[in-house]
């Protein structure tokens, strides 16, 4: 670790931290209807939107019509992103002739896109025209992240009224939420990776004779267009197989910044916004607090772990100074490659500027871990912050027992239902990873797709499941994703992990939303202050975390006992 | 059912402004104010692409800088079902994949290290010239690898091995402010200007 390096992390943090407030604060004025600047211009296309639509802006929805909607519009979305997957051959701007995807591999994707995870068993530049990337995959970046953010608006509301029998209407918020957050932030954002160096074309490949006379082709495309939306909405399903390891995806420090900026800084964002709009921002910076913390221990863990390096190959004679650098990109340097890590896991991002499978096993266990505590840190848009919620939750019910009260949170009382339901939510992880992963690992399906054996091979089974069922999208990526039984169970762990999260969270929001709102007592446990948040993160850590220790046990942390003891596999 | 005609008109909405319109305008606006960056970064030389300043090639020549090791593949022409190793094929991204107790990877090591030693490399070796990168396309080294194949360059070429390490030092650039990015060696880059150098003398 240098100085240097913590700088750079710490620069990058410092852009996060100016943007999150005034962002925070335009979203909850977006969301509750109030005029801002961007109305002039969008408000037209907005109340033609709905016209269109058949929506009646101002009649709201409970939490079962809201649920419905939102699950009829994933499930029209799937139907039209597995279609075009199938019928790409015959769609237009398919320069390169790529032939439709085939069917296992269509489901998965679009189950993939749907779910905001962008789990990708294909290699983009080798399957996917320019229509199936721009029209079909981009399109879900946005529409993905938006229902995101409509589910935690719906619980904010939950959280903010009292009494009420409605929380909202999902589309409104998904429209909102689109064209006056996700739209503008990625047209500014592109052009930013353009200006870095991105292409930005319909061109599908470019033939150059090397230097030395080679024939080498270079696979372009619209990539700054899909990368913008791609790190603010937390989707992480890259342009090219590498992802934002590649340079046309991620040209430079300056992108690289950006990368981590904008997949950052909307998730983050959205905790002020929910303190503003539940009338106490005190509250969204004690949830920032919580997260950040926890956040900033992840990136020191892959920092140095990262640049101690890998001693079997410093062994060899390798300069220990430059770190691991297997499956690393010069450009970046250990500092903000470790930051890319820890920040696309704590979010359910799962964009890859180096690749996770040859980090060093310590380096590995963090990405893993932060995805299995459910990525609340700060999480995928939306998706995060009802994530963090539900362990909020927790903390408070916790803490009730321990001092006799009924528990309460921002003036709810917390009761037997809520906790039914937020424990629902929190199960389905452990349920579909080690579930998923113990199967995989006794059939000969799930072995033969393994590209490294001994204890790391069982990381990346672990891996594959965590990320599908955290919705995260970032892999282990020498595992051969690409079969039935991969495609079709990663799919599974998918649906799972986002609607077997969300339905119960929705429920739970339903309930609060009717209970009235108590004004705070003296014997109220304040949750806007340290001992909450320290709590916050015990829980996190506890309820979250522990449930998955022994599996990280077999995996990541005896593969470092057995690399410090010079063992290979 | 009341749901179905929102979620089809937003659906189809949506994708006509996220998925074309946003894409399409943005294409146009780049074009127009980017032009160099949305081609993909070309160097044209003599009315030939030579390559992409953002993507390496594989030197394998004496009389050239080498990039890094690259782990990408091609399909194998005799055999459609199998991959054949291509190095820095920039159709299809990819990397080694390979975890740190890999025997493969420490075996991979260990030969290009000896093989490094042979060649009169001293410890500790450049650990960039032993590694693949992420993409395979990496298309910078650190300032050390550079320096470190000056020897056999200079030899190949006849050149002074002074004025290379002065050429290498021109070609690598530094931190911004001192403070962001790090110290590298654009390979393409520097082999233009090996050329152009040797062209001169």
């Amino acid at each position: 670790m240098t100085l240097n390096g913590w700088l750079q992390i710490g620069l990058v943090l410092g852009l996060v931290l100016v943007a999150v407030r005034p962002l925070g604060l335009y979203m909850a004025a977006v969301f509750e209807g109030r005029r801002t600047p961007a109305s002039l211009a969008l408000g037209p296309v907005e109340r033609g939107f709905y016209r269109l639509a058949g929506v009646a802006p101002d009649k709201e929805q409970g939490w079962l019509a809201y649920t419905l909607a939102m699950l009829t519009f994933s499930a029209l979305g799937f139907v039209s992103l597995y279609a075009i997957l199938r019928l790409q051959a015959y769609l237009p701007l398919n320069p390169q002739g790529f032939d439709g995807v085939a069917p296992d591999l269509a489901f998965n994707t679009a189950i993939s896109f749907l779910t905001n995870t962008n789990w990708q068993a294909y290699g983009g530049e080798t399957t996917m025209s320019a229509f199936s990337q721009m029209a079909g995959l981009a399109v879900h970046n946005f529409l993905s992240a938006a229902t995101g953010i409509a589910l935690a608006l719906a619980v904010t509301r939950a959280f903010a009224r009292g009494g009420a029998t409605t929380i909202g209407n999902f589309w409104v918020d998904l429209t909102r939420a689109t064209l006056y957050v996700l739209l503008p932030l990625s047209i500014v954002v592109a052009l930013g990776f353009v200006a870095a160096g991105a292409p930005q074309t319909l061109a599908g490949s470019v033939d150059a004779t090397t230097l030395e006379g080679a024939k080498q082709t270079l696979a372009l495309g619209p990539v700054a267009s899909q990368e913008a939306i791609k790190q603010l909405g937390t989707n992480g399903g890259g342009f090219f197989n590498v992802n934002a390891a590649h340079p046309f995806e991620n040209p430079n420090a300056f992108a690289n910044i950006l990368q981590i900026w904008s997949m950052l800084t909307v998730s983050a964002a959205l905790l002020i916004m929910f303190g503003e709009m539940v009338g106490s921002e005190r509250q969204g910076w004690a949830l920032f607090g919580a997260v950040g913390a926890l956040l900033l221990c992840g990136v020191a863990l892959v920092y140095a772990s990262e640049t101690a390096g890998d001693p079997l190959l410093t062994a060899l004679g390798l300069d220990p100074a430059q770190g691991n650098l297997e499956g690393k990109e010069i450009r970046f340097g250990q500092a903000l490659t470790a930051l890319y890590v820890a920040v696309t896991t704590g979010l359910s991002c799962g964009a890859v500027n180096a690749m996770h499978d040859s980090l060093t096993p310590l380096g590995g266990l963090v990405p893993l871990f932060l995805i299995q505590l459910g990525e609340v840190l700060p999480g995928g848009v939306g998706s995060g912050l009802y994530g963090l919620l539900a362990f909020a939750v927790l903390s408070v019910f916790i803490a009730g027992l321990m001092v006799g009260r009924t528990p309460e949170f921002l003036g709810k009382k917390i009761e037997a239902r809520e906790i039914k339901l937020a424990m629902l939510a929190v199960l389905i992880l452990p349920l579909a990873i080690l579930g998923f992963t113990s199967v995989a690992a006794v059939l000969p399906a799930g072995l033969a797709s393994l590209a490294n054996s001994g204890p790391h091979g069982l990381s990346e089974m672990l891996y594959a499941y965590t990320s599908a069922a955290g919705n995260n999208g970032s892999a282990f990526a020498g595992l051969s994703a690409n079969t039935p039984w991969w495609n079709t169970t990663t799919a599974i762990a998918m649906v799972l992990g986002r609607f077997g999260y969300a339905v119960p969270v929705m429920a739970m929001a339903g309930s609060l939303a009717a209970k009235k709102k108590g004004a705070p007592s003296a014997g109220t446990f304040p949750t806007d202050g340290l001992l909450f948040v320290g709590l916050l993160i015990g829980i996190i850590l506890i309820v979250g975390g522990l449930q998955f220790f022994p599996a990280l046990a077999l995996g990541p942390i005896v593969e470092h006992v057995l690399m410090l003891a010079g063992k290979t596999f | 059912m009341s749901h179905l005609r929102p979620a089809l008109v937003l659906l189809l909405l949506f994708t006509a402004l996220t998925g074309i319109v946003y894409p399409l305008a943005l294409t146009g606006v780049a074009a127009a104010i980017f032009p160099q960056q949305a081609g993909g970064s070309l160097i044209v030389q003599d009315g030939k692409i030579v390559g992409s300043r953002l993507i390496g090639q594989n030197f394998a020549s004496d009389v050239y800088f080498h990039p890094r090791p690259s782990a990408t593949t091609a399909p194998d022409p005799n055999d459609a079902g199998k991959t054949v190793d291509a190095p820095y094929n920039a159709a299809n991204s990819a990397g080694s994949n390979l975890g740190p107790t890999s025997k493969t990877l420490v075996e991979r090591v260990k030969a290009a290290a000896e093989a490094k030693t042979a060649e009169g490399w001293t410890s500790p070796l450049p650990a960039d010239a032993l590694t693949t990168s992420a993409s395979g396309l990496d298309p910078d080294i650190s300032p050390a690898y550079a320096l470190a194949q000056i020897p056999r360059v200079a030899e190949a070429r006849g050149l002074d091995a002074a004025k290379l390490r002065a050429l290498v030092t021109a070609q690598t650039k530094r931190r911004w402010l001192g403070l962001i990015g790090e110290p590298r060696v654009n390979v393409l880059a520097l082999n233009i200007a090996l050329d152009a150098f040797h062209a001169r003398q």
